[in-house]
């Protein structure tokens, strides 16, 4: 295969290759001109000229091999595209006199004349009638023709029609041949052969954003296809559900994919819990069903559900708050059944905390009320607590699910019984909240009762929606603690920042960032109330070099997990011999509290000449990204 | 176009590999292990298309050989079986009813018989005809067995 250094001094000889009278040469050049045009698209000029009788060959091979370079010339090139749309009708006849032609022995393949000459054509046509309405019209005909003609019994038959399909659907193709086309994609959907299906549902969903009522028509046998045994069959036809999902008819559907769901293959579950969620999300045509949707979710697949779909569930169900007593009830009868997925024991312990009056009381419209008393539910919350299958996170969960209950219920003995047993736990996490609650029991108990309200209604927001409530709750500080109204507990993590608190290090040690030339730029830095993951940095540049540096810009670009914000410079003059400073605000948002790295370009002119450099900054101290 | 050919037995010897773009040596092992292990894991009745990086891989099993080729992601998948089942009726129609074992003991025929129908990563000639015309061409021009035999040795 040759290189470009190659091909351009090649390019000449091939050229004039292409015009000799030898066929079998000839079909050689025209492949070594793909080659070409593929590695320097700059030749592709000088193949021009020779393309003119291209397609008037009669033999195969040459015409094959021309249709290719005719192909790669178009596919680079929007000029070339324009200059060879007038080929269409020349492309047409030579489709149609394959499909006429009678046997011939030499191209044949079972019954087919030269399938993969057509296949080519095909493909020409495709990029050729693209966006043009002229040549898609022009080969309407043809198209219909070969989409009813050819024999589908084969695999070559079918890779005929897959392509000609595929052509149908990106040209500017009038709506009857459309609907021809999904008409034999719904045909191979019902063939035995496996590749024909998987191939169906491919096309099918490359065209589902287009052509979604026709799609439709064929939905029964996409969600027959989810019980198939293959792989890669039941993941396509699981990615066309979800597409296919709508009003109409999502309570079908969702059967036939909680159905899936129970049986399906580990690795499927995950996309399958996250598909569900946001399809019930978008068409749940009742609370009620939505909240039972969740909930068989959870019981079925709960290990496998993502870890950002417990605080999207937690907003769902308090926004729907009449459903409070039965999601409540439901959820309860689920953790006396299993205790060992997470993400249920989560969302159900955090329901027992916010809603366990509802529950010992006995209100419940939906379903037959339980009888539960105070005492079960404590039992059940401190079952969690100790069992060996709880995450720490779980723990977590459950110890303030308990604190909550301690205004809602009256056994407030019990409870802090527990929690100053947690006081002295090995886990630090859980050690730190019961240190929290039993100082909430002692000094500030006139403050419990607000502080454990009931969750307000939360608005939907783009990002996380629990990070936004951490804003208001900026009082950190005990000291500062008055009787205003102490907005309610927000979600269990950030408990903490809304209770007492201890103080936070705020003493974080300066750095040197960069020290080269002449130029020294130091980091000081400082935590920003009341979001604890912004980082805010100022810069100190300074210069000991003889000559000012001049137009000076500080630059710097993170990791894709933070974001930055560059506050504008005190001046771009570093004075010379250390006179002054520029000082410059960085703002760094770190909400993952990864390990704060940065780059940083450093651009000025020193005497004149302009300096021009880079550098990495890996130095940070700890406590500014912890 | 076609990027790669592979050709191996059930027990994962590989018997061809053709390469139809420049790709170092460190890159060929690799791949040759990644494929040979993830075609051989593939349960006897599903489908014969594979996702791997951005290529689709498609292969077919021939007795005791996988087929197994590596094509770009814009191509047709079904064309691309008959491809394969083309190299095999010119393999046969060479070799007269081809085995694993003509493949490993001519394996230079089997090379050129490839040439001759793919290049480039794209179908060079699409008659069986033409291919095996050129095919036995060339071997009028190599000399048989007996004849090397005979020359004498100085």
């Amino acid at each position: 295969m040759g290189s470009s250094e190659m091909c351009r001094d090649l390019a000449g000889e091939v050229e004039k290759l292409l015009k000799t009278s030898n066929s079998y040469l000839r079909k050689k050049a025209a492949l070594c001109a793909v080659h070409v045009i593929r590695k320097v698209p700059e030749l592709m000029e000088m193949f021009l000229p020779a393309t003119k009788n291209l397609l008037s060959e009669k033999n195969h091979g040459v015409l094959h091999t021309s249709v290719v370079l005719l192909t790669e010339m178009c596919e680079r090139s929007p000029d070339m595209l324009a200059h060879f749309r007038k080929l269409v009708p020349q492309l047409v006849r030579i489709l149609k006199n394959l499909i006429m032609s009678g046997y011939s022995p030499e191209h044949d393949v079972s019954g087919i004349s030269d399938p993969f000459l057509q296949v080519r054509i095909l493909r020409l046509l495709r990029i050729l009638g693209k966006s043009d309405d002229d040549s898609s019209e022009a080969m309407n005909d043809i198209l219909a023709q070969v989409a009813t003609n050819t024999e589908t019994s084969k695999n070559v038959g079918n890779a005929i029609l897959y392509e000609t399909v595929l052509t149908i659907m990106d040209i500017k193709s009038e709506s009857g041949l459309r609907v021809l086309a999904i008409n034999i994609l719904g045909r191979f959907l019902l063939n035995n052969d496996k590749n024909i299906r998987y191939v169906a549902l491919t096309s099918l969903l490359k065209t589902v954003q287009t052509d979604h009522n026709a799609v439709q028509r064929h939905r029964s046998t996409i969600v027959d296809c989810l019980k198939d045994l293959d792989v890669s069959i039941k993941r396509r036809a699981m990615e066309l559900s979800f597409a296919l999902v709508n009003g109409n008819n999502i309570r079908g559907m969702m059967k036939e994919l909680l159905y899936f769901l129970d049986s399906c293959d580990p690795e499927f579950k995950a996309d399958c819990a996250s598909g569900v969620f946001l399809a019930a999300e978008k068409y749940a045509p009742s609370k009620r069903w939505h909240i039972d949707t969740i909930m068989r979710v959870l019981t079925t697949a709960g290990s496998y559900v993502r870890d950002d779909s417990v605080p999207n569930l937690i907003q769902l169900i308090t926004n729907s708050v009449e459903m409070h007593a039965y999601t409540v009830q439901r959820l309860y009868k689920a953790l006396l059944d299993d205790i060992s997925q997470q993400p249920l024991v989560q969302v159900a312990s955090w329901c027992i905390g916010e809603y366990g009056d509802l529950l010992v009381s006995g209100q419940c419209e939906e379903e037959e009320p339980i009888q539960v008393t105070e005492d079960e539910v404590l039992d059940v919350l401190e079952g969690l607590l100790v069992s060996n299958l709880s995450t720490p996170v779980t723990r977590g969960y459950s110890l303030t699910a308990i604190m909550k209950l301690s205004t809602r219920f009256s056994s407030v003995n019990r409870i802090k019984k527990v929690v100053s047993i947690y006081g002295s736990s090995i886990d630090v996490e859980l050690q730190q909240r019961a240190v929290e609650y039993n100082a909430l029991f002692k000094k500030y108990d006139h403050m419990r009762p607000a502080l454990l309200e009931r969750m307000p209604i939360m608005e939907k927001s783009t990002t996380n929606g629990p990070t936004e409530i951490v804003q208001t709750n900026g009082e950190t500080e005990p000291s500062v603690v008055e009787p205003k109204h102490p907005p309610p507990v927000t979600q269990p993590n950030q408990v903490r920042t809304v209770l007492i608190s201890e103080t936070h290090i705020n003493t974080i040690p300066p750095m040197t960032a960069y020290n080269k030339n002449g130029l020294k730029i130091d980091f000081t830095f400082e935590r920003a109330n009341p979001n604890p993951n912004i980082a805010v940095i100022t810069i100190h540049a300074s210069n000991s070099t003889e000559a000012d540096m001049t137009d000076f810009v500080f630059q710097a670009a993170v990791p894709k997990t933070f974001q930055l914000q560059l506050l504008s410079p005190s001046s771009n003059v570093v004075p010379a011999l250390n006179q002054g400073t520029v000082t410059q605000v960085i703002r760094v948002l770190n909400p993952q509290k990864q390990q704060l790295r940065m780059r940083i370009k450093l651009t000025y002119t020193l005497k004149g000449s302009p300096v021009q450099d880079l550098a990495e900054v890996n130095n940070f101290p700890p406590q500014s990204w912890q | 176009m076609m990027r790669f050919l592979l050709l191996f037995s059930r027990q994962g010897k590989l018997r061809l590999q053709k390469w139809f773009t420049p790709i170092s040596e460190r890159e060929k092992k690799k791949i040759i292990r990644d494929m040979t292990s993830m075609v051989l894991a593939r349960q006897p009745r599903s489908c014969n298309f594979l996702h791997w990086k951005d290529l689709k891989i498609i292969y077919k099993r021939y007795a005791s050989l996988y087929f197994c080729l590596a094509i770009e992601n814009q191509e047709n998948e079904l064309l691309a079986l008959e491809v394969i089942h083309r190299y095999v009726e010119l393999l046969d129609k060479y070799f007269g009813n081809v085995c694993e074992l003509d493949i490993i003991f001519n394996f230079e025929k089997a090379y050129f018989i490839l040439d001759e129908f793919l290049m480039g990563g794209e179908i060079q000639e699409t008659s069986k005809q033409m291919v095996n015309r050129s095919i036995e061409a060339s071997d009028m021009l190599q000399e048989t067995m007996e004849e090397y035999m005979s020359k004498p040795a100085f």
